[in-house]
C-alpha cells in the first residue's frame, strides 16, 4: 500500500519577530493535499508574513514547517510551488509572454513545454490576445492576471495566492474561482490568502483563521457555517412564533420565520405543524452562518479580543447572506463557476490606455 | 550558488539594458566623444609646433584628460545604472516573485553583477578603444601600452559598480549612487594625496593614498589606466628636463600599479560582493 503524501503545508509553533514587533506569535495549521484552504485574518494578523514563510522568502525566529514534505525554504520544492504575491510587479519593459517564458525558465521547466505551458496560462487567465504587449501597458488587474498565469506555470502542486483578487473587478473575481476550480481538478493544492470572505466562502473546502499570528480556528467550511436552524418563508398565521416555539428558538426576520437549534429530522414535522394550522408554506432552506458572522465572532471569542483594532478592516462584502435569495431557486449556495465557461472566454482584453491607473473593477476594457 | 539561475539574472539585465535603451544612450555618447575628441586631436596636431618628447607628452596628456572625463562617465553610468538594480526590486515586489522559484538571493546578486558588468566593460572596452584609434589617426601618438588601458579603465567601473550594487541592497538608489559617486571623487583625492606624499617623502601623506586604496581601489586602476597612455619611458627620458613638469601633475603616473594591488582589486571586488550577499539575505523582503 503507498505511503499517503505528506501534507501541503505543516506548521508547528512557527514565529517571525522583527525586532520587538512579534508577527507571527506561533503558527500551527496543516493544509491536506488537494484542497483549497483559506487563510483569513484581519490586517496586521501575520496572514502575509506567514505566507513568506511558508515559501523562504523569509526565515522563521522559532518554530518549525514543511512545505511539499520537504523543510521551509528548499529550492527543489519551489519547482512545485506557484505564487503570486500580494504587491508585486513584472519587468514592464517585457511582454506578459516574456515575463511567463522567464518564470518557465526560473522555474527550471524542459524548454520545450514552454509554448504549451504560455499560451495555457495565457488563456486561463484571458490574456491571450495581449500576449505581446509590454506588461508596462496593462492596467493592475490585468497585470494581477499576469501573476495568476506565473503562478500556475509549471502545473504547480502547490498555489499560493496572495490576496488574487485584489485589483479585479467582478468578472475578474469570477474568473478567479474558475482558475481555483481548474487547480481543484488537476489536484493541486491552493492555500488562498484572502480578506475578501465572500471569495473564500465560495471556493474553500477548509479555512484557517489567523489572529495576531496564531490560529484561532482551523475547519472545514460546512462545519464551519453550520447553524443547525431552518428558514422557513410562511403566511397566513399570525402567531406562527408561537406555533413554532416547541421545535427551537425562533424569531422574525421579515417575512421569514427562523427556528434556531432545530434537528434536521424536526423539520418535516415543522412544516407539516404550519400547513395543518393553516399556513402557506412557500420556501424552507437550511439557515447557514455567513463566514463573516462566524469570522467575527471566532475573533470576538479569542483571548484578548478587546485589544484589537484590525478586524474591522476585514473587507464587509459579505454582509448578511440572505440565504433564501441565494439557495431557494436552485439548492445550495456554493459558487458553481469552476464548471462554467472557461476562464477569460470571450474576453475583449483590447487597448488599456491607463496603464496602473484603473481603479478595481475598471481595468478590463470589456465589450 | 546556482550558476543557471545567475546566468538567467544577467541575461535579464542586459536585456532590460538593451530595451530601456542605456545602450544605444551609451553608443550616442560615445560617438559624440569620438567626434569631439577627433576635432580637439586634429587641432592639437595642426597647432602643435613642438617636436619630440614634448609633443609627445603635451598629447599623452590630453589622452589622460580625455580618458579621465571618460571614466567618469563610465564611473556615472555603472553607479545609476547598479543602484536602483536590488533594493526597488524589492520594494515593488519584483524580486518576490522571482526569489520564490529556486533561486538564491545570491544568484539574483551576482547575476545583476555579471549582467551590468558586462554591459560596463562591454562599454569601456569599445569606446575606449575607439578613442585610441582616433588619437593615433589623428595625431600619430602611441602610448606605451594602448591594449591595456581600456582594461584598467573598465576594472575602475567594476570597483563603482560593486560598490553602488552593495549598497543597492540596502538604501535608496539615490543613496547608494551619490555614495559611489563621492567613493569616486575621495579615491581619486586619496590617491593624489598619496602621490604628493610619494614625492616630497611625506608619511602622513602617502598612508592616506595607501588606505585609500585600500578602502576604495578604484585610484589604483585609474593611475594604471595613466601610466598605460603616457609616452613609453625611452620618450620620457628624452624629454628631459621637459618631462619633469609632467611628473608631478595628478594626471601623470610614473609606474603602472603594482601586482599586489591589482590582486587587492579583485579580491576587493570579491570580499564586497560576499558583504552585499550577506546584507541581501539578511534583509527581510
Amino acid at each position: 500500500m503507498p505511503l499517503s503524501p505528506a501534507p501541503a503545508i505543516e506548521t508547528r509553533e512557527l514565529r517571525k519577530q522583527f525586532g520587538r514587533i512579534v508577527a507571527l506569535t506561533g503558527l500551527t495549521m496543516t493544509v491536506r493535499r488537494g484542497e483549497v484552504f483559506g487563510f483569513l485574518g484581519p490586517n496586521g494578523a501575520g496572514k502575509t508574513t506567514a505566507v513568506k514563510l511558508l515559501l523562504g522568502l523569509s526565515a522563521p525566529t522559532a518554530g518549525e514547517g514543511r512545505v511539499l514534505g520537504a523543510p521551509l525554504g528548499d529550492l527543489a520544492t519551489r519547482q512545485r510551488i506557484g505564487y503570486l504575491p500580494e504587491l508585486f510587479r513584472y519587468q514592464g519593459w517585457m511582454t506578459a509572454r516574456e515575463v511567463l517564458a522567464l518564470h518557465c525558465e526560473l522555474a527550471r521547466l524542459p524548454r520545450s513545454g514552454w509554448p504549451a505551458e504560455i499560451n495555457e496560462a495565457l488563456e486561463l487567465v484571458g490574456l491571450a490576445d495581449r500576449s505581446n504587449d509590454r506588461v508596462e501597458t496593462f492596467s493592475k488587474g490585468m497585470q494581477q492576471r499576469l501573476g495568476l498565469g506565473v503562478a500556475l506555470l509549471g502545473e504547480p502542486d502547490l498555489v499560493v495566492l496572495d490576496e488574487p483578487t485584489s485589483a479585479l473587478d467582478p468578472v475578474g473575481r469570477q474568473d478567479v474561482r474558475a482558475i481555483i476550480g481548474v487547480l481543484r481538478a488537476r489536484g493541486a493544492t491552493v492555500f488562498l490568502n484572502s480578506h475578501l470572505l465572500t471569495e473564500v466562502e465560495r471556493v474553500c473546502d477548509r479555512v484557517a483563521i489567523v489572529d495576531r499570528g496564531r490560529v484561532v480556528a482551523e475547519l472545514g467550511m460546512a462545519e464551519l457555517l453550520r447553524d443547525n436552524g431552518v428558514r422557513v418563508l410562511v403566511t397566513g398565521l399570525p402567531d406562527v412564533e408561537a406555533i413554532a416555539g416547541r421545535f427551537g428558538q425562533t424569531r422574525l426576520d421579515g417575512e421569514w420565520l427562523v427556528v434556531d437549534s432545530i434537528a434536521d429530522e424536526a423539520v418535516p414535522a415543522l412544516v407539516a405543524e404550519l400547513v395543518a394550522r393553516g399556513g402557506a408554506v412557500h420556501a424552507v432552506v437550511p439557515a447557514r452562518h455567513t463566514l463573516e458572522e462566524r469570522f467575527l465572532s471566532l475573533l470576538a471569542a479569542a483571548p484578548d479580543a478587546g485589544r484589537r483594532d484590525g478586524a474591522a478592516d476585514i473587507a464587509p462584502d459579505a454582509g448578511r447572506r440572505d440565504e433564501a435569495a441565494d439557495t431557494a431557486p436552485d439548492g445550495p449556495a456554493r459558487d458553481t463557476a469552476p464548471d462554467g465557461p472557461a476562464p477569460g472566454a470571450g474576453r475583449d482584453t483590447g487597448p488599456d490606455t491607463a496603464p496602473d491607473a484603473a481603479a478595481p473593477g475598471s481595468q478590463e476594457a470589456r465589450p | 550558488m546556482n550558476r543557471g539561475a545567475i546566468l538567467v539574472i544577467a541575461r535579464l539585465a542586459l536585456r532590460e539594458a538593451f530595451r530601456r535603451r542605456l545602450l544605444w544612450a551609451l553608443v550616442g555618447l560615445t560617438l559624440l566623444m569620438v567626434v569631439v575628441t577627433g576635432w580637439l586631436f586634429g587641432k592639437a596636431a595642426e597647432l602643435n609646433p613642438l617636436e619630440g618628447g614634448e609633443r609627445q607628452l603635451i598629447l599623452s596628456q590630453l589622452l589622460v584628460m580625455i580618458a579621465f572625463m571618460f571614466s567618469f562617465v563610465l564611473t556615472m553610468t555603472a553607479a545609476f545604472a547598479a543602484s536602483p538594480a536590488i533594493g526597488p526590486e524589492i520594494e515593488n515586489g519584483l524580486l518576490l516573485a522571482v526569489l520564490a522559484r529556486p533561486v538564491r538571493r545570491s544568484d539574483v546578486l551576482l547575476g545583476r553583477w555579471l549582467g551590468l558588468a558586462l554591459v560596463v566593460v562591454g562599454y569601456a572596452l569599445a569606446a575606449g578603444y575607439m578613442e585610441l584609434a582616433v588619437a593615433q589617426l589623428m595625431t600619430g601618438y602611441v602610448p606605451v601600452d594602448p591594449m591595456v588601458a581600456p582594461f584598467y579603465l573598465a576594472g575602475e567601473s567594476l570597483i563603482l559598480l560593486t560598490l553602488a550594487l552593495v549598497f543597492s541592497t540596502r538604501i535608496a538608489p539615490v543613496a547608494s549612487g551619490s555614495i559611489a559617486v563621492v567613493g569616486f571623487g575621495l579615491a581619486w583625492m586619496g590617491g593624489i594625496a598619496g602621490g604628493i606624499g610619494d614625492y616630497l617623502n611625506n608619511d602622513a601623506l602617502r598612508n592616506a593614498g595607501t588606505i585609500a586604496h585600500l578602502i576604495l581601489p578604484s585610484d589604483t586602476l585609474w593611475r594604471g589606466a595613466m601610466y598605460a597612455l603616457e609616452p613609453p619611458p625611452d620618450v620620457l627620458a628624452a624629454a628631459g628636463s621637459q618631462a619633469r613638469i609632467f611628473t608631478v601633475s595628478p594626471f601623470f603616473a610614473g609606474t603602472p600599479p603594482p601586482l599586489p594591488w591589482l590582486a587587492w582589486c579583485a579580491v576587493w571586488i570579491a570580499a564586497t560582493l560576499a558583504i552585499g550577499i550577506l546584507l541581501l539575505r539578511r534583509r527581510e523582503l
